[in-house]
């Protein structure tokens, strides 16, 4: 136990160097490519405040708002899929292969086809948590059966996903023809024409979301160990395991809120990150959001200067990965089950 | 004696779905945004008046609408019983094994690579596309020492359209132009379609439906057991080729006609099953003749729910089949 605790403490010792570096340099492309390349060390100049503003429109308008709210999106589906991953207890549960993603798409549509115009914008995060956290609480009560064992939990996830979908594209074949493709490019997961306002809205969702998440991670450990060995513990199962659930869906909501469906990265994220330090919940936390935020920039910066002119979303990019990914984890599990 | 009286239970089913068919049909060609009365819609198929506007309206829009929604109807609740014996698993159906998603994706390539546009083109890309989607879920779903476990078939298909659905989107994204068009499809919609859209298909889910037909003893067989259906001298392996060839055919030929149509597959053979049991060689026809009536019924409710708009297809069997889904999962799968 203390060696491997040693272990495990010299290994964080490099990674969140490590990943930290990889976040930056991430960070510096996807202010430095696009359309127009501003070298590393311009982008300097201009933070410093030496130049005469010519890159005020590139960098401030376009390109940071961006690569921000990728990072905020990233982190928040990344920890979201972490939680959902460590309640049910299986290793492919993500909130959008058990339809909690597709949830928060029909609660934004609802705001976008119903209410855009009538009332202000800032209520759309809610709506889609809102979205969200219905479809979560239709799962779990629909998978009860004696309490919900995680297999029939993600079946049924699998079939209210396949609902919701319907919903959206109900949705948007009834809307104008304008709101449709725009509605059909956020819904496929894109962080195309970010404005810091965008930014500031989805900043505190985030933060809170996160920051609970790692206040609750050491409770989280002992979860792990089983229900009854958890409560002769002292720790109040029930309590937990909801309030858990109401901070993934409030991530994955308001992600989805601002980026729509970028797919498979609460799936991912969390893998990596246990592959890479051997467990421990309360670094485990900070870590798959560096990673989804990595991830989901990155994405996005592959996205928008690979095919240029053309944007693509990022959650083409997101799934292309995350699709095989998922795959073979599940031929990897093949004796299990 | 309680042989007998079987025999015309299962009799009176077969009577009875084909009257319930029957009068679905004719309200497929009565009821809409405008209601034709039943004695003019004979009249029009009988004899067809040009000059008359709800005679036109019957021949060009209803009469394509109502056959091609029975003719889809039916090859999706028998492809559907065909995968559920194959795989031995209650869930199996076209949209869950990914085979909507595949087919559409293939489409779509078609389309935006190779400017394909006839509607032969699209089928057998679409048949191309139904077979590797159906290809992939089942190696990866009966890989590993279980063999073939529910969960890991619906994972698998969730995976493979979720992977087929991102890249369609991203082509789709590509060119705005044809969101419109495509979307509509891709919910899964029998209007608007001539009748020139389903002739070509027509042949090949025919020939699927007749092989599927015959195929029922073999298929009963299959079901004792793979152990057992050797022993009886049969070659299990042409028998499983067969049923993914028919599988092909038909999921690929209704997904090429009306998009992707899901749950259809799923419910029907349930219902089926548990009206006359699991003898393939009833289950397949009655399959045939409720798939159809089901789906009819779906389509006119589509229409009159908020008319004068209509809800595309694919929205209605998501919703009717999705509680559905959620029984079966609960309730066999414990």
């Amino acid at each position: 136990m203390d060696a491997a605790q040693t272990k495990n403490g010299r290994t964080l010792l490099y990674i969140y160097p490590v990943l930290i570096l990889i976040f930056i340099g991430v960070v510096i492309l996807s202010l430095s490519m696009g359309a127009e390349w501003i070298s590393p060390f311009e982008l300097w100049r201009y933070i410093t405040g030496q130049t005469a503003g010519e890159y005020d429109f590139t960098i401030s308008m376009l390109r940071l708002p961006r690569v921000l709210l990728a990072i905020l999106v990233g982190g928040c589906l990344a920890v979201a899929g972490l939680i959902l991953q460590s309640i049910i207890r299986n290793p492919l549960a993500s909130p959008d292969i058990i339809g909690v993603t597709a949830g928060g798409s029909v609660g934004a549509m609802v705001f976008l086809v119903l209410f855009m115009g009538t009332i202000n914008i800032i209520w759309l995060p809610l709506f889609a948590i809102s979205g969200a956290a219905i479809v979560m609480f239709l799962i779990y009560g629909l998978s009860w059966k004696n309490g919900v064992t995680p297999n029939r939990l993600v079946l049924i996830g699998i079939g209210i996903a396949a609902a919701m979908q319907g919903l959206v594209s109900f949705m948007i074949v009834f809307s104008d023809t304008n709101v449709t493709t725009k509605a059909y490019i956020w819904m496929t997961g894109s962080i195309y024409g970010a404005v810091m306002k965008d930014v500031y809205q989805l900043l505190p969702w985030a933060v809170i979301g996160i920051l609970m998440t790692i206040m609750l991670a050491r409770t989280v450990s002992t979860l792990e160990l089983g229900d009854e060995l958890a409560t002769s513990l002292g720790v109040r199962v029930q309590l937990i395991r909801f309030s858990l659930l109401v901070l993934s869906v409030m991530l994955a909501g308001s992600a989805v809120a601002f980026a729509g469906g970028i797919g498979f990265i609460g799936l991912i994220a969390p893998h990596i990150a246990k592959k890479l330090i051997s467990y421990s919940f309360v670094h485990l936390v900070p870590i798959t959001a560096l990673i989804g935020a990595i991830m989901v920039a990155a994405s996005d910066l592959v996205a928008r200067t690979a095919f240029y002119p053309l944007d693509i979303p990022a959650g083409v990019f997101t799934a292309a990965i995350g699709a095989p990914f998922f795959i073979y984890l599940l031929y990897r599990n093949r004796y299990h089950n | 004696m309680k042989t007998k009286s079987r025999v015309k239970k299962r009799i009176l089913t077969f009577i009875v779905a084909v009257i319930l068919l029957i009068l679905s049909f004719f309200a497929s060609l009565t009821l809409g945004q405008t209601n034709i009365s039943i004695s003019t819609t004979l009249h029009a198929i009988l004899h067809f008046d040009p000059n008359n506007t709800e005679h036109i309206i019957v021949v060009t829009s209803r009469l394509t609408r109502t056959l091609i929604a029975c003719v889809i109807g039916a090859s999706l609740a028998i492809a559907g019983a065909m995968m559920q014996a194959l795989t031995r698993n209650p869930l199996a159906s076209p949209s869950i094994f990914g085979i909507n998603a595949g087919a559409i994706f293939f489409i779509v390539v078609g389309i935006t690579f190779f400017s394909m546009e006839s509607l032969t083109q699209y089928m057998w890309i679409a048949f191309l596309g139904a077979g590797v989607a159906a290809i992939c879920v089942y190696v990866l779903g009966s890989s590993g020492s279980q063999g073939v476990s529910p969960l890991k078939i619906v994972l698998s298909g969730a995976a493979i359209s979720a992977l087929f659905m991102s890249f369609t989107q991203g082509l789709l994204v590509i060119d705005e132009q044809r969101i419109q068009t495509v979307l509509f499809w891709m919910t899964g919609s029998v209007a608007g379609r001539s009748m020139d859209m389903l002739l070509p298909v027509l042949p090949f889910i025919a020939s699927g439906i007749v092989i599927a037909l015959l195929m029922g003893h073999s298929i009963n067989i299959l079901l004792s057991g793979e152990d057992v259906a050797k022993g009886l001298g049969q070659q299990t392996i042409w028998i499983k080729i067969g049923i993914a060839i028919v599988v092909v055919f038909l999921a690929g030929g209704s997904v090429a006609i009306g998009g992707s149509i899901g749950f259809l597959g799923l419910i029907v053979p349930h219902m089926v099953r548990g009206m006359v049991g699991p003898d393939y060689r009833l289950v397949l026809p009655l399959c045939g003749i409720t798939g159809a009536c089901l789906l009819l019924l779906a389509d006119v409710a589509a229409r009159l729910i908020i008319m004068p708009q209509e809800v595309p297809i694919g929205v209605m069997t998501a919703f009717i089949g999705t509680p559905f889904f959620i029984y079966i999962a609960r309730r066999r799968l414990s």
